[in-house]
């Protein structure tokens, strides 16, 4: 029982931060039909600006972390104002292959500034540990937790109640619609970046804490945000947090409790990601208007 | 002749109306590129002799991706499990049963195309977007496959033995080096390779590929079979990735899964969007440009190691970085590729001097 809770617990807590990357992955694509492949290498800019900020200029902690989530902020609009921009209206294939360049040569960028070798998480993160229901779990996986559920409340909220997120949700309910009223598609666009970026660079700081240092795993993480947003719904930002959560449980059930030579915790995700495609590909809670043959 | 290259298409005969190329200056062009293919060879070292196998053994995985990308319109990012499935193929025949290239390297493509065909499946109820995060996830599976694969009695990483290169019974020692061998035996695959997809467009099934990727409501109205032809699409493709993967394993004689996860299936489709989606010739020159560019890269960096100190240390990232500018660039300033590059320097010089 210790080993289930223990599993699960872990499980919660990487699934939400799979859950915050998914976020930002899901505005992007519904505001705007992108798909993101380069989600990674924000979490990993995220990681290294907050690394370099507190570590390398000595800023206060908190100063540090707002100041490097505003600068994967500004990354991230630059992204799309640079690079995504000129592509509207470019078939599937060629924003998908925009995203896949750019993500290599944010990669590159990354290696030449801070280099292949892992860097140590700063000080601020916590490393101890608490005891809940008789299981260890670290202090940074409970923060974890509570950042992604307090960020999706927030998100929640500017949806629901900001101008700004109304009119995001106008221009991905239908875009004509919405230009026709006057709403600025191409600031929504601006926005929804920004929100991924910061959602990725606030998992980011999270991931280098559970990792214990800064590489360049951090940003394989990103390919992870298939199956969670495959799984809850492309278009879905409810569906992105249960899904995260569901797939980081599955992940850590799977290489807990089979053979561990079998590595099964990495390659779950995948196959769960092929059947939902296969029997529900608009997951558990996007709409029902794929693209079918 | 001189610039008059030709200005209109008129047949007389219909052989000249079904030729592949049916103009003198293209024809020229074709028995330049080919002499030149044989004799560089012979003037060419060791380095260079690498750098051309690989680019012909990429250029036939480009091609076969291009079947599926560019002609059938399906987008798929497991390429690069696909090659795998072709090296491990011929690997582990030439290492458990001793069986020579000329059988491992058919037999490993025919397989491939198999195993492509499986993977294809999700095609049929999937499409756009959603079909190549399938793939993605065919591709992570392929891999894990690989890297557990003790179950299946692979290890992680495959030592060919030097006598399984060996054509029709003649050891490849027989012609030289292995680079100068190789080259010939890539050669002739590419080249059978260009032919059979050159003319593949212009049967049936080609032509039943580019309906699906133009409109495949309208495709399937006219009689198209989607999903006979999506999976022909799939396993043809795997065809030509399980023999450049195939090729690579012979060639280089020891095989990795590193070789082959998801940044080689990237490679690929770098590869075709940089050369020109939907044709042949420009999935020979994206991969071209994808093995020249980070050879020049080095080489660059080599000749400035005096001037720059520490250069070096950056080569990677400054490769990985052209990587991925060269992508962002072409599809924002020339998103048809090479290709269209190519022909509109042909038309200036076609039209000339009445270029409008």
């Amino acid at each position: 029982m210790d080993r289930f809770i223990q599993l699960a617990l872990s499980g919660i807590a990487n699934g939400a931060i799979l859950a915050l990357v998914a976020l930002g992955f899901v505005l992007i694509y519904k505001s705007s039909d992108v798909i993101n492949f380069a989600q990674g290498e924000l979490l990993l800019i995220g990681a290294y600006l907050t690394y370099a900020m507190v570590e390398q200029f000595g800023l206060w902690w908190p100063a540090g972390v707002v100041l490097a989530v505003a600068l994967a902020a500004v990354v991230g609009v630059l992204i799309e104002q640079l690079v995504l921009r000129p592509l509207i209206g470019e078939p599937a294939i060629s924003v998908i292959m925009v995203t896949i360049g750019l993500s290599s040569l944010l990669r590159a960028i990354v290696g030449a500034i801070w280099g292949v070798t892992p860097r140590p998480a700063p000080q601020f993160l916590p490393t101890d540990t608490v005891t809940i229901l008789g299981a260890n779990v670290g202090v940074d996986r409970i923060w974890a937790f509570v950042l992604a559920i307090t960020l999706f409340a927030i998100l929640t909220l500017f949806f629901r109640f900001s101008r700004e997120g109304i009119a995001m949700r106008a221009v991905a309910d239908d875009q004509q619609a919405a230009l026709s009223m006057g709403i600025s598609v191409k600031k929504v666009w601006a926005i929804a970046w920004a929100i991924a970026a910061i959602t990725a660079a606030v998992g980011g700081i999270l991931l280098m804490s559970i990792f214990g240092g800064v590489s360049g795993t951090i940003g394989r993480v990103g390919l992870l945000v298939f199956p969670v947003v495959i799984l809850g719904g492309l278009d879905s930002i409810p569906g992105a947090i249960i899904g995260g959560l569901i797939i980081g449980l599955l992940q850590s059930f799977a290489g807990g409790y089979l053979p561990p030579e079998w590595g099964m915790g990495e390659v779950v995700p995948f196959i769960i990601l092929l059947l939902i495609l296969l029997v529900r590909p608009y997951g558990l809670f996007g709409q029902r208007i794929i693209e079918r043959v | 002749m001189g610039f008059a290259m030709q200005s209109g298409t008129f047949h007389t005969t219909y052989a000249s109306d079904v030729s592949l190329r049916p103009y003198w200056p293209q024809r020229i062009r074709i028995a330049l590129v080919l002499a030149l293919a044989l004799i560089f060879p012979w003037f060419a070292d060791r380095y260079w002799l690498n750098l051309a196998n690989t680019i012909a053994i990429f250029a036939i995985g480009a091609i076969g991706l291009n079947i599926l990308v560019g002609y059938t319109g399906l987008i798929s990012i497991g390429h690069g499990g696909f090659l795998a499935v072709g090296a491990y193929t011929a690997g582990l025949m030439a290492v458990h049963l001793g069986t020579p290239m000329w059988i491992t390297i058919p037999v490993a493509s025919f397989f491939t195309a198999a195993v492509g065909a499986f993977f294809g499946l999700p095609s049929l109820r999937l499409k756009g977007l959603y079909l190549a995060i399938a793939t993605l996830a065919s591709q992570e599976i392929i891999i894990w496959l690989l890297t557990h694969g003790k179950l299946l009695g692979i290890g992680e990483s495959l030592s060919l033995p030097r006598a399984s290169n060996n054509l029709f019974g003649l050891p490849m020692e027989w012609l030289g080096n292995n680079d100068f061998a190789f080259y010939w035996v890539c050669l002739v695959a590419l080249i059978l390779t260009v032919i059979f997809v050159s003319n593949l467009f212009r049967t049936r099934v080609g032509r039943a590929f580019v309906a699906i990727r133009d409109q495949d409501i309208a495709a399937q109205v006219i009689g198209v079979d989607l999903f006979r032809y999506k999976l022909l699409a799939f396993a043809t493709s795997s065809f030509f990735a399980g023999l450049a993967g195939a090729l690579t394993a012979h060639y280089r004689g020891v095989i990795s899964w590193e070789r082959f996860t998801i940044d080689t299936s990237i490679l690929f489709l770098a590869m075709i969007i940089i050369g020109g989606l939907g044709s042949v010739s420009g999935s020979i020159y994206g991969a071209a440009f994808m093995t020249l560019l980070p050879a020049l890269l080095s080489n660059l960096a080599r000749s400035l190691s005096d001037v720059v100190p520490n250069i070096n240390a950056y080569l990677p990232y400054m490769q990985q970085g052209a990587f991925g500018l060269a992508i962002v660039l072409f599809l924002i300033f020339e998103p048809e590729g090479i290709v269209k590059m190519w022909r509109n320097i042909k038309d200036y010089f076609r039209l000339w001097p009445f270029s409008y």
